[in-house]
């Protein structure tokens, strides 16, 4: 199917997400879309997928206008999306989930729909347990299970939004391996939205670069690295120097630690932490970096082991123990789990201090909040709501609610969904505090971003702490073969 | 006690339990839809008043069923509307009619106090209601008991085996989900908060008609915080949700037994057992001693397992759907 | 702050005048005449000294509730049980009342820490079940009301029965040294107004100047992230409702000590479920909430003149202030009473880039 947009404009306020952009896809092909944080990718996507209707613009599938007036009118003509996220029921098992908006009878054919999922399983490469419930399921599969209902329903143009982040090494060469199957076999259009350039190379005949909104141009692929940059930021981002850093005594000692919920187990992890070391956890989603986290931070107890904390057993510590012992922990939700919103900047000033008085002096309150909104350079004013702020000055904001002096970092996700100037800066603010001599330990689902800055990285498969690798001497490819548990 | 007074009483409980069958089954797919209406107590008095009024008046119960089930799907239909479209929180709308019901009742109704009225025909099942135990227990009822166990049956099959209660369940747990589905979030939201409203209306006639007849200020007063509470216990399934409307039910009886058996205790005390069993009922459910339990289990046991008890509320329950 | 129209201006006049409608249908479906029935009311509440009295006496507890009530719903709770915690400070005071004799002063400083500290304990147990066992305060708070009101039922017809017998309506009346110095004939106490007037400053000051306030502002909007922040969740639910039960306890001292002279069947008057829809009404905001319980407290006094002239059922009383509340929740479209700010439109997805960063 041939697939046009031309024109197409979204506003939001005073933002322009899409500023008139013109695309062409062809069929038999596999398109990437490329475009940094804002760049308007997927807005554009989601108008092509019916979620949203354009302010202006049209759409033409094999040369006729089309209006969408919902995802489900998209896939009924063809056009289906896979978000990073997938549009299915946790607590649904998979046929019921697989059968939701499948057709318009009242009685549910479950035959049928177990057929087809087995028969497009097969197809594909993807292997799954029909039985369980979707929330049960790791992200990979979940993906699976969403590109098989498209299919099913019809799907001629798949749109993949980042597919890849947070599934394993195996799911992504079983996910790109159906792709080139559905392109080249079946003629189908593929479209793949990712800031991950060497996936662009690795899986796209054709590039389509977005930046604030606009189209900027297309190239063939494959092509130089540093063209596809030139293109996506206008000029070749400035690669921070990573300082060298002189480390010193332990900070964090995990020695033998097991935790499990309901959900997992994580069994003997050792780890040793200096002073001003940045230590990186890697894996997929699930697989036991998070736990680690939330038990050093004192938010899950573990079963056994010891977490010492320069020389003090912190082990069975509660949370506010151990925040009052100078360890703070950054959760990835900044809004959910971090900042609350309906509250000025000046009363999470007032809130994150470590000693309250009974009347908070709100004169003085305002003083401090001003001279933290000047040090981490907050787009913000001390009576604005937290909610007001972008994310990356909600990530300065938390970065700004620190105590001055910390041992201990964890930082969950740290630049999520944040645009390279906000990313070099949050890590610029980081490197201040290892030089201070705290210890920073994060997670990222970004492998470039791991090693580029740490100093040591843990590598998380399953449950399992398989290794710990120095981020000097490893590659992302590398990194990539022992998650997935090639040792 | 002998058999056929253990039967006997265990047919009283089922008759007592099955208007709040109806209620719980009721406010179970309203739940399911992600809208929580709290008004129940004020719906079942204001539609058990407005259940006899009809009836007496126009001398037929069912003009006054259905009046009950207006009344209820109305009261349902204002807690949707300003969830939806006015945006204000389901619990402080459905809070403030609950009072309002109770109120308006008492004032609507206060010249039909303590007067009789028209009953629902006892009907007994012909064969089926000479089954030795099972027949008087299940057949020997009249119409509102056949419903309610009908009612639980359908509600059971719509939600889980057809298209439109996959629409329903997707509605209450991913809201955004089921609309990228093709489902219409909002009009699925109303259609099932009017039927469980309505469901509500016939079972608090069901009392002023059946059960109790009669009307007297406060009548079915508790009623609906009951079956709003079994709701939860039942984890939001009806058949479950049955099961805790009949253990209720049992608790009148158990306490009519014990007071024969004790009778110097006081029987105000006997009138504390619902509330104290509310509280028991869902400490067991809302802490983590189910999740506890399961993980004792044998490995292949735990998925059933947990299917059959899990407790945990509609995803998206309680809030609105944006527009996009 | 825009300068409001025209429309915008009279607007939140709109729903208050068609709940009074509302309230006018309803008499005239009964045949009483409208006019004829609010100016019952009107005299009923303050048609002499002896009425405008008695609304003055019914707005204390009520107002005291209410203020206690403010604390629950900045922490993001629905304290439904703070009917039960007025009658448990009903019960508490009556025991000092029944059981001890002294001077007055002693008597009545004993009711009113008793009855704090058993309105405190009542509320304490709907935080507790609700932090340690799940069990929201809705149910936990109706259940324990229910349990209040049999606890009043069995101590009136049981242990606390009058000489004459048990007869469901009310203990013996306390001794004189037990009660509030009363105001003429009146029901009304001055020294209650002493107790409001501190409770509603206590409140006003702790929630908007004090650390505490503000950690409850945060559990109501965000119970995680205040977790995160540093506050303990569990234990600042459990202390805000502590806290409004200890005012709620306050209240059910005043009712029976100077509203009533005995621990009666309706102890609390409803006045709990009342001060909800006030605090309601008055969008939670601190200042609007003395003059909506006076304005409840009114209607409700006048409600009572009203039954014993037109015979109606005094209920209405009731159904208007419900209505009353509802219409502002449908009408008031956010902007009746200020409520909350206009919403923000639904964000972004992508993080759009600082400019001049």
């Amino acid at each position: 199917m041939l697939v046009e947009v031309k024109d197409i404009k979204k506003y939001f306020g005073l933002v322009k997400a899409n500023d008139g952009i013109t695309l062409t896809f062809k069929d038999g092909h596999i398109y990437g879309l490329l475009g940094e944080n804002g760049a308007g990718k997927s807005t554009l996507m989601k108008i092509l997928s019916g979620y949203q209707p354009p302010d202006s613009g049209t759409i033409f599938l094999d040369g006729k206008p089309i209006l969408f007036d919902s995802p489900r009118s998209a896939l009924a003509q063809g056009v289906g999306m896979l978000y990073q996220e997938p549009h299915d029921m946790p607590p649904f098992r998979i046929i019921d989930n697989y059968l939701l908006g499948r057709d318009d009878n009242i009685l549910l054919n479950y035959r049928t729909a177990e057929r087809e999922l087995k028969e497009f399983s097969t197809r594909y490469g993807f292997s799954l347990d029909l039985d369980a419930n979707v929330q049960s399921l790791s992200l990979g599969e979940r993906q699976q299970l969403e590109l098989i209902r498209l299919l099913a329903g019809g799907a001629e143009v798949l749109i993949l939004d980042e597919p890849t982040t947070g599934i394993s090494s195996e799911q992504k060469a079983i996910l790109f391996e159906s792709m080139r199957k559905l392109a080249r076999e079946e003629g189908k259009t593929l479209i793949l939205v990712s800031h991950k350039l060497e996936e662009v190379q690795e899986l796209c005949d054709y590039a389509f670069i977005l930046r604030k909104g606009k189209y900027i141009g297309g190239l063939d692929i494959p092509c130089p690295n540093e063209k596809l940059v030139e293109m996506m930021f206008g000029q070749i981002p400035p690669r921070t120097e990573r300082p060298s850093f002189q480390l010193e005594q332990p900070v964090l000692d995990v020695r033998s630690v097991s935790i499990s919920t309901y959900r997992l187990s994580v069994k003997d992890i050792n780890l040793t932490i200096r002073a001003g070391e940045v230590f990186g956890l890697a894996g997929l989603e699930g697989s036991g970096q998070r736990l680690l986290m939330q038990t050093c931070a004192g938010l899950v107890r573990p079963d056994s082991g010891q977490i010492i904390l320069d020389g003090k057993d912190i082990t069975n510590w509660s949370y506010h123990k151990s925040k009052a012992a100078d360890v703070a922990y950054i959760a990835a939700g900044r809004l959910e789990e971090g900042l609350v919103a309906g509250l000025t900047l000046t009363e999470h000033v007032v809130l994150a201090r470590k000693e309250h008085s009974f009347f908070v002096d709100w004169a003085s309150a305002k003083t401090d909040t001003l001279a933290r909104i000047e040090r981490y350079q907050i787009v913000g004013r001390p009576d604005s709501t937290a909610d007001e702020l972008s994310g990356g000055n909600q990530q300065r904001l938390l970065f700004g609610l620190l105590e001055p002096k910390l041992k201990l970092i964890l930082l969950e996700h740290p630049t999520r969904g944040l645009d390279v100037q906000s990313t070099n800066y949050i890590w610029d603010l980081l490197y201040q505090r290892r030089a201070d001599g705290t210890a920073i330990m994060f997670i990222s689902p970004d492998l470039d971003e791991i090693i580029e800055r740490s100093d040591r990285i843990a590598v998380f498969s399953g449950g399992v702490m398989s290794r710990i690798v120095d981020a000097k001497t490893t590659s992302a490819e590398e990194l990539g073969h022992f998650i997935g548990g090639q040792l | 006690m002998n058999e056929s007074e253990l039967i006997r009483i265990f047919s009283s409980i089922i008759l007592q339990a099955a208007p709040l069958m109806i209620a719980v089954c009721g406010e179970t797919i309203t739940e399911r839809a992600g809208v929580v209406n709290l008004s129940l107590d004020g719906t079942m008095l204001m539609s058990a008043m407005t259940g006899f009024v009809v009836a007496l008046n126009t001398g037929s119960v069912w003009w006054g069923f259905l009046a009950a089930a207006g009344v209820g799907a109305f009261f349902a239909f204002i807690v949707s509307f300003s969830s939806i479209r006015l945006r204000q929180s389901q619990v402080a709308v459905g809070f403030v009619l609950t009072l309002l019901g109770d109120d308006l009742s008492a004032f609507l109704g206060q010249n039909y106090t303590r007067i009789p009225g028209p009953v629902v025909k006892f009907l007994p099942i012909p064969i089926l209601g000479d089954i030795p135990i099972l027949g008087p227990l299940f057949f020997d009822h009249d119409i509102v008991v056949y419903f309610a166990f009908a009612l639980v049956g359908v509600t059971w099959w719509w939600l889980f085996r057809t298209q439109p209660g996959l629409h329903l369940r997707g509605t209450g747990e991913r809201p955004e989900a089921a609309f990228a589905r093709g489902v219409n979030v909002n009009r699925v939201r109303y259609l099932y908060t009017l039927v469980g409203g309505a469901l509500v209306g016939i079972a608090g006639a069901a009392y002023s008609l059946d059960i109790k007849v009669g009307w007297a200020e406060g009548y079915t007063r508790g009623l609906g915080w009951i079956a709003l509470a079994i709701v939860i216990f039942g984890g939001w399934s009806p058949i479950r949700g049955a099961l805790g409307a009949i253990l209720f039910g049992a608790t009148k009886a158990l306490a009519t037994i014990l007071q024969r058996t004790f009778p110097e205790v006081s029987v105000v005390a006997f009138n504390a057992i619902p509330w104290i069993l509310m509280i028991l009922v869902l400490l067991v459910v809302g802490s983590e001693s189910i999740e506890r339990i399961i993980l004792l289990m044998p490995r292949t046991l735990q998925r059933p397992l947990r299917r059959i008890l899990r407790a945990a509320p509609p995803m998206a329950l309680g809030t609105t759907f944006g527009e996009k | 702050m825009k300068n409001k129209s025209w429309g915008e201006k009279i607007w939140p006049i709109v729903p208050i005048l068609a709940s009074l409608g509302f309230g006018a249908s309803l008499l005239v479906m009964f045949g009483a005449s409208p006019g004829e029935s609010f100016s019952a009311m009107w005299e009923g509440a303050f048609g002499n000294q002896a009425n405008t009295l008695s609304v003055v006496a019914f707005w204390i507890p009520l107002l005291l509730s209410s203020a206690g009530l403010l604390t629950t719903f900045t922490a993001g709770l629905w304290n439904i049980g703070i009917e039960g915690q007025i009658i448990m400070g009903s019960i508490a005071a009556s025991w000092i009342a029944l059981k001890l004799e002294g001077p007055i002063f002693l008597l009545i400083t004993l009711e009113i820490l008793v009855a704090m500290i058993a309105g405190a304990l009542w509320a304490g147990f709907v935080g507790i079940l609700k932090t340690r066992g799940g069990v929201h305060e809705i149910f936990s708070g109706l259940a324990l009301n229910n349990l209040a009101i049999i606890l009043t039922n069995y101590l009136i017809s049981g242990p606390w029965q009058p000489p004459e017998g048990g007869t469901f309506r009310g203990t013996a009346p306390f001794q004189d040294a037990a009660l509030l110095p009363r105001f003429a004939e009146s029901r009304f106490a001055p020294i209650s107004l002493v107790f409001v007037i501190i409770a509603v400053g206590v409140v006003f000051v702790t929630l908007r100047g004090t650390s505490w306030g503000l950690k409850l502002k945060a559990l109501g909007k965000n119970p995680r992230s205040a977790f995160l922040l540093g506050v303990s969740s569990e234990r600042e639910a459990i202390l805000s409702l502590m806290f409004c039960g200890g005012l709620a306890g306050l209240a059910g001292a005043v009712r029976v000590l100077s509203w009533f002279d005995s621990l009666r069947q309706s102890i609390s008057g409803g006045i709990g479920f009342l001060a909800l829809l006030v605090v309601m009404l008055a969008s939670y905001r601190i200042l609007w909430v003395p003059l909506i319980a006076f304005f409840f407290s009114a209607v409700l006094n006048g409600s009572i003149t009203l039954q014993l002239r037109t015979q109606l059922h005094s209920s209405l009383g009731g159904i208007l202030t419900a209505v009353m509340v509802l219409f502002v929740l449908l009408f008031g479209q956010g902007k009746v009473l200020g409520i909350g700010k206009t919403k923000k439109p639904p964000g972004l997805d992508a993080d759009i880039p600082e400019s001049g960063r």
